[in-house]
């Protein structure tokens, strides 16, 4: 428990809403607030899309998989940030220029289909939801982790911040807050980076050879560590363990020895050991350190690329293709893309997001590395997102390493919670103009009823490795809305019916995967690779699929494709943008000036007149 | 809402030098005037047609011209540091090149391909827009 972290948790949340409630005074009127958003500048837009986009996977996750997989976890960054290549290349102009505002949206416009509507929307929903439940699993952990309180009431919590948030208006409408957001995780990660990486490089030198043997990472001092959730360990070299509390080992494969003394010691032979949780285990200095059975056992084998098996090389490309293509399909992302003014200001906006999270991902990597020296003890209980939490005080005892640990927490508090708002804000927004008439009215029901399943789910089951959870979600993304989008603008022969059916093939083949993937539990070898990633299938069936049948239903091309296409294509200054809640707006400014004021002016308009 | 209407000059400046730009805050009223300037888009003649298609081409060919140099030379990353064993033995500071290689090199890497991209199409629009200014 570190009082410290408590402090920048609680003046995260503070400083949020304190912005959220100065950035929304100024706009009162619907069109003020428009006008206000509309010409906010490329940079700070671009700020607003990096905050709300680097989510607890990139904070957390992506350190915690470099400490268990190594090299290869490098692709989850280099990916995370090349889907906005791919958005700048073949969606963001074109998008921002169509006014679809949300993906049913756009399917309506471009396809002028209702079922392809409600198929887009159900599927929005779901995305948000695969995205959504890693995110409070890795509150949960983080709030359990620097607090010491249960898992479950860290959940309740951060969903309880989040769900003001987006009730009280403010926190989704502002595009300061996000931008600031932006600010807070890059300051959280950078700094302790430079301060821990100079305390290591002050330490003795031997970490750095150590890394190029083929031993497992090493205990440098005497370690206690409490399973909290089953694990299956690979033991690489046999080490002796004290068994302090629980269960402890059990007997596999007639590998594990009973020592005399009283103390119950156990020796662990090589092989593969399975730990129930609720044991204590204490490792004696210098022993090697056992490590969950999906993670690299050796250094050397971490730290090259050559060694591994070969379905690693399988998993990267398949996961290069989810993150590629499905950050287009993202429903937070495409939301803020509203906000530019033009299409040719969408496409510089992602620009400089290209840039912001190339930045911003130079750091993780630092923090992986120096986790595999310094918290090992992670790898054993496989809670490897905690890393970028627990690496402060591991590295600096005393007050400097629990300030840095403060500032990670409140780094991470305020990555969860940006991300989450945006997602309960895209998810409900889209269900309230989507599934229920507008005139309802009853914005708040919705977010809240949005919020209720994945809250469940991440109660149900701790997480593990949020940005491979996070993966399945880009993995549905790409293999739903890629071929959608991409086809949709560039190809004027797509068919609502072929839309229709790329996106039930696709996600159906995603659900299938995710689903048979919990059935089974957690593994490794090709199954779960492919179950985990399932990408480098789905994309391509779904792409193939969308063709196929939109070449067999060629006649029922919509009529006005054409026009979409031009309008979607022009250059801005020909002034065929559209922006249906500006054209509705202005014919209504007396009535919605009142509904405008706490920003929620995107709310009030109606369905799509056609 | 702004609408950037184009001074309407009949002879064109200098194309290095920036075009004057009135900023307006108005209605879409404004914005008509600039439409019926240029040759007619939204009649869905053939030639409008055609203009719109050959925009859309040019296009489409820079966004897979750049994807496709983006996604060889990431692609071939993986293939290429896991065959070639003799890369992880260079260790500029000490570090593994294949770190260096994937840990920081992809980042301004993928940000020059996305200004070049950003550039390129901005150029098919002026170029479009230009022919239908004419």
């Amino acid at each position: 428990m570190n009082p410290w972290a408590l402090g920048g948790v609680a003046l995260t949340a503070v400083m949020t809403f304190t912005l959220a409630v100065w950035g929304s005074r100024g706009a009162h009127t619907t069109s003020d607030f428009l006008l206000a958003r509309r010409m906010v500048g490329v940079e700070r837009n671009a700020a607003a899309i990096a905050g709300e986009y680097l989510s607890a996977a990139s904070f957390l996750g992506v350190a915690g998989l470099m400490l268990k997989d190594g090299i290869e976890a490098l692709w989850y960054p280099i990916g995370y940030t090349a889907g906005y290549l791919a958005l700048i290349l073949f969606v963001a102009a074109p998008l921002r220029r169509s006014g679809a505002y949300t993906l049913p949206d756009f399917a309506q416009v471009r396809l002028d289909s209702a079922r392809l509507r409600a198929v887009s929307t159900v599927l929005v929903v779901l995305i948000g939801w695969l995205y959504l439940v890693p995110q409070l699993q890795a509150a949960g952990v983080t709030l359990s982790t620097i607090t010491g309180i249960p898992y479950s009431t860290g959940i309740l919590l951060v969903a309880l911040v989040v769900l003001t948030g987006v009730l009280s208006g403010g926190m989704r409408a502002v595009t300061l807050v996000q931008a600031v957001q932006y600010g807070v995780k890059l300051f959280a990660i950078s700094v302790p980076v430079f301060v821990l990486f100079f305390v290591f490089l002050g330490d003795d030198d031997r970490h750095r050879r150590s890394l190029d043997e083929p031993l497992p990472p090493v205990f440098e001092r005497a370690t206690t560590v409490r399973i909290e959730t089953d694990v299956r360990l690979r033991v690489t070299e046999p080490v002796w363990v004290d068994v302090l509390a629980g269960p402890g080992p059990e007997e596999l494969h007639d590998t594990v020895g009973r020592g005399e003394d009283s103390r119950e010691s156990v020796y662990l032979t090589t092989g593969i050991h399975r730990v129930a949780s609720g044991s204590e285990l204490r490792f004696p200095e210098g022993s090697a350190v056992p490590v969950v059975a999906d993670a690299e056992p050796s250094n050397r084998s971490w730290l090259l690329p050559q060694d591994g098996d070969s379905y690693e090389l399988f998993e990267t490309y398949s996961l290069m293709l989810s993150t590629f293509l499905g950050t287009m399909g993202l429903p937070h992302v495409l939301m803020r893309f509203y906000t530019n003014p033009t299409g040719q200001g969408a496409r510089r906006t992602t620009l400089v997001v290209l840039g912001l999270l190339g930045v911003f991902y130079l750091f993780p990597t630092i923090f992986g590395v120096l986790s595999r020296f310094y918290v090992p003890q992670l790898l054993v209980t496989g809670n490897t997102d905690a890393a970028v939490l627990l690496l402060p005080t591991a590295v600096l005892q005393g007050w400097p390493g629990e300030l840095i640990g403060a500032i990670t927490a409140a780094g991470a508090f305020a990555a969860f919670l940006s991300t989450s708002s945006g997602l309960v804000m895209s998810v409900s927004s889209v269900l309230f103009t989507d599934l229920l008439p507008g005139k309802l009215g009853n914005f708040r029901w919705i977010a809240l009823g949005s919020c209720i399943l994945p809250v469940a789910l991440a109660l149900i089951a701790i997480g593990r490795d949020i940005s491979q959870s996070v993966g399945l979600a880009f993995a549905m993304a790409a293999s739903t809305f890629f071929p959608l989008l991409v086809l949709g603008i560039w190809w004027r022969r797509l068919t609502a019916a072929g839309a229709m059916g790329g996106l039930i093939v696709g996600g159906g083949l995603v659900l299938l995967a995710v689903l048979t993937g919990a059935f089974l539990g957690d593994g490794y070898g090709w199954w779960s690779a492919v179950l985990l990633q399932p990408a480098a299938f789905t994309v391509p069936a779904a792409f193939v699929v969308t063709v196929v049948v939109s070449k067999i239903t060629s006649g029922r091309v919509p009529a006005d494709t054409g026009r979409v296409m031009m309008r979607m294509h022009t250059p801005d200054r020909l002034g065929f943008l559209r922006d249906r809640s500006l054209e509705e707006s202005a014919g209504q400014d007396g009535d919605s000036a009142e509904r405008g004021r706490r920003g929620r002016h995107r709310l009030v308009r109606s369905r799509r007149a056609r | 809402m702004a609408v950037v209407t184009t001074n309407s000059t009949p002879e064109r400046p200098h194309p290095r030098a920036p075009r004057r730009k009135r900023v307006v805050l108005a209605n879409r009223s404004g914005a008509r005037e600039v439409q019926r300037t240029v040759i007619d888009l939204e009649d869905q003649n053939s030639m409008s047609e055609a203009l719109v298609h050959s925009l859309v081409r040019a296009q489409l060919r820079a966004a897979l011209v750049l994807a496709a140099v983006a996604g060889l030379v990431l692609g071939a990353l993986p293939v290429l540091l896991r065959f070639v064993p003799a890369l992880s033995e260079v260790r500029p500071f000490g570090v593994p090149l294949p770190w260096l290689v994937l840990g920081v090199f992809p980042f301004p890497f993928i940000l020059m391909i996305g200004y070049l991209g950003t550039r390129w199409a901005e150029r098919n629009e002026r170029e479009f827009t230009e022919l239908v200014q004419r």
